[in-house]
């Protein structure tokens, strides 16, 4: 075994994980990483503009691919710079993991130029993280760190390397497995709790699933279609399950929640059985959490004991892999064909009824002479391939997203749930692109979102990434404003966005094209365009400025108390 | 309701500060906490105790589960089990209180660790409640400092026999 540096011994472990893709920032405490990189022709290193861009874009690549999405940057700033993007992975469990470059060991605690103690910070915003001390630990270290990242639920880890420890020599052998006696995540669901909730939901006469983001994350789409449509289940699923369950299927109710379909939200509410799959009640989902599927047993499905009873006192837990807990939920089925069929036609009047609510209440908006944001959004739905992957940013675009854009499969919407980043879409669509060339990607951003990664057009121009970017522009901080318009008798403040970059210049100043759309009657035509165009394009589509969101339920009612059109 | 919940850690730096990051993170409050490696070096054993309704405590638990350094959690309330912690006490002392300071010492079963002309230090050991009367008799008398340690628990051998009882 011949001795190599850390910093080599870095990228061997990285390839021992099958690591193809990194995105990061340089800097002085990293150099030695860096060197180490320009050698490394098997995996391909993109430059972001901004650290945050560069763990969004790790972040958008894990949610897109499915694999472990890697960043690298340096100590202080460049770490601090990081926690926004590990925060939004950790909200909604994206496997990542974040090395950082750290001072010399001597220097920690120094106060050294660009210390930071990021291992400190980021404690409660990471599944885990690590401080390498010794470049013998290295290879364990970063072994344990995929392993947790993309094990259990997951999330992001982050691998804080000192700059000694990178070029002090080693003999690097990377390990074959990791022993955690203290974790060991708990997969397969208990055998007598599923049957249990089966008897449950084969008794039930109005029973709903409710399914989130684990679904996706655990690969258990199949199953969940295919258990809805045996027992003719209707579907509703969150902000982070879209695309879990097809949006086309005659099942499903579409999103839940404070802006979720009026069929979804009185069909939870007048439930007599919750199936809650790879979800955690979020509030932006229960709204009141006492008024919540009151009438219903509720059942729950998730690999995190933690989200258990956490907002929602749960009848029926199974702590397990959705995937595995559905499999083992549809082999219960067998022998039961009479209690099935029993239950299908016993439950035939609820559909029709949630029938009658998808019809007296879809979603809808008024159309005007100006270009309205939802239309904008059927229209890219109708125009992109049906393999497109979406990004957005945060607020009114993202619900509209949601609403108007029919996902039909997982990981074709990807989209900051839980800490609501503004600014994610751009360089998660560039994480996106960067895991499928081939494939349409499209960032779905608003004029205020889109200017906070806007930096990232460089990213886009210098590895000739194809993203698009449509950009409904308000002229305003939507959703913000929506909120002071309902709530704050209009009183707008510091919601404006009036001053800002003319976008198509913009993108043309970074070498990008740029579109500029006022007029609805050339909304297709310019999204065929940019279609059509190779390179990253951005398409400034002038919008309806006082638009706002709908149906909407105020923060705090229960979510069959909604605000329509 | 009060619990004594120990943790058995890994014994690394940083494992306290994920631990007690946790509880200030989500606003639980801990009411004590002591915290020494174990008879294995590399693993550390905390006694926390802290108060919440069953919602709370439940959570706490399963958190502290989650987290990848922690290796076994035991809520003592679901056990029968034995506590101890030690609190050292200043006191005044002078002519017409030293007798009786040395007294109570004595019904206590107090240790007498440090002696000046106007002043005893006492050490006692017990749980919760015998210390906190110790304290009360104490007081009149005048108490000059006083420290505590957290609580530690141990499980008693025979489970279950307390409650035959």
């Amino acid at each position: 075994m011949k001795k190599i540096t850390g910093a080599q011994a870095f990228i061997e472990a990285l390839r021992c994980e099958g690591v193809t893709h990194a995105f990061g920032y340089p800097g002085g405490a990293v150099l030695d990483i860096f060197d180490a990189i320009m050698d490394a022709r098997d995996i391909q290193f993109i430059l972001s503009r901004h650290e945050q861009g560069a763990v969004h874009a790790a972040d958008g690549y894990a949610r897109a691919s499915g694999r472990v999405g890697v960043c690298l940057v340096t100590s202080g700033p460049g770490a601090t710079n990081t926690v926004t993007g590990i925060a939004t992975a950790y909200m909604d469990s994206i496997p990542i993991v974040v090395f950082t470059g750290q001072v010399p060991t001597h220097l920690i605690g120094n106060d050294a130029f660009q210390e930071a103690d990021i291992v400190g910070i980021t404690r409660p915003c990471t599944k885990h993280n690590y401080l390498v001390k010794d470049v013998c630990d290295l290879g364990r270290v970063i072994k344990e760190a995929f392993y947790i990242a993309r094990t259990g639920r997951p999330g992001p880890v982050l691998v804080d390397l000192p700059k000694n420890v990178m070029n002090s020599t080693v003999n690097f052998k990377y390990p074959d497995s990791v022993s955690l006696d203290s974790y060991c995540p708990t997969y397969k669901g208990h055998q007598g709790q599923i049957r249990r909730i089966m008897g449950v939901i084969l008794k039930s006469r109005r029973p709903v699933i409710y399914a989130g983001g684990g679904v996706t994350l655990a690969d258990a789409s199949k199953e969940l279609a295919e258990f809805a449509r045996r027992l003719k289940l209707p579907v509703t699923t969150t902000l982070m399950g879209m695309g879990a369950f097809p949006s086309d299927d005659p099942l499903s109710l579409g999103m839940l929640g404070m802006h979720g379909t009026y069929a979804a939200n009185m069909t939870v509410t007048n439930s007599d059985c919750l199936i809650a799959v790879g979800a955690r009640f979020d509030d932006r989902v229960t709204g009141k959490v006492d008024e919540f599927a009151p009438k219903a047993r509720i059942i729950h499905i998730d690999i995190d004991p933690t989200s258990i009873s956490k907002n929602v006192k749960v009848d029926l837990p199974v702590v397990g892999d959705c995937r595995m807990v559905l499999r083992g939920m549809l082999a219960e089925l067998a022998g039961k064909d009479a209690e099935l069929a029993e239950m299908v036609s016993q439950t035939e009047p609820w559909r029709r009824e949630i029938g009658d609510w998808k019809k007296q209440q879809p979603l809808k908006y008024c159309k005007s002479e100006n270009i309205k944001p939802q239309y904008v959004i059927e229209m890219i739905d109708e125009i992109a391939p049906d393999d497109t992957i979406i990004t957005t940013e945060v607020g009114q675009n993202q619900m509209w997203t949601a609403q108007f854009y029919k996902f039909n499969e997982p990981r074709h919407f990807l989209t900051s749930g839980g800490l609501g980043t503004m600014g994610y879409g751009f360089p998660a669509a560039i994480g996106a692109q960067a895991a499928f060339p081939g494939r349409t990607v499209i960032d779905i951003a608003g004029d205020g979102s889109i200017q906070m990664n806007i930096q990232e057009l460089a990213t886009v121009v210098q590895y000739n990434l194809p993203v698009k970017v449509m950009i409904l522009n308000n002229g305003y901080l939507g959703m913000v404003r929506q909120w002071q318009s309902l709530f704050y008798k209009k009183r707008y403040s510091h919601t404006s966005m009036a001053v800002a970059p003319d976008f198509v210049k913009l993108a043309e100043a970074y070498g990008a094209k740029g579109l500029r759309v006022t007029r609805p009657e050339d909304v297709k035509d310019a999204i065929r365009e940019a279609l059509r165009i190779p390179g990253p394009v951005f398409v400034d589509f002038v919008v309806d400025p006082e638009e706002d969101v709908y149906p909407m339920v105020p923060a705090g009612a229960p979510i069959n108390n909604m605000l329509l059109v | 309701m009060r619990h004594a919940i120990s943790v058995y850690v890994d014994n690394q730096a940083g494992v306290l500060s994920r631990v007690v990051g946790l509880f200030s993170g989500r606003g639980f409050n801990i009411e004590s906490l002591s915290v020494a490696p174990t008879l294995d070096p590399a693993k550390s054993m905390m006694v926390i105790t802290t108060t919440g309704n069953e919602q709370v405590l439940e959570q706490i638990k399963k958190q502290l589960n989650k987290l990848i350094n922690v290796i076994k959690v035991v809520d003592c309330a679901d056990r029968d089990y034995v506590e101890r912690e030690m609190i050292l006490v200043k006191i005044k002392a002078e002519k017409e209180t030293r007798a009786e300071v040395l007294r109570i010492a004595d019904i206590f079963r107090a240790k007498v660790i440090d002696v000046s002309p106007k002043s005893y230090t006492l050490s006692l050991t017990g749980d919760k409640s015998k210390l906190e009367g110790f304290v009360e008799i104490l007081t009149p008398l005048g108490i000059i400092d006083l420290v505590r340690t957290g609580t530690v628990v141990m499980e008693r051998e025979m489970q279950g026999r307390r409650k035959l009882t």
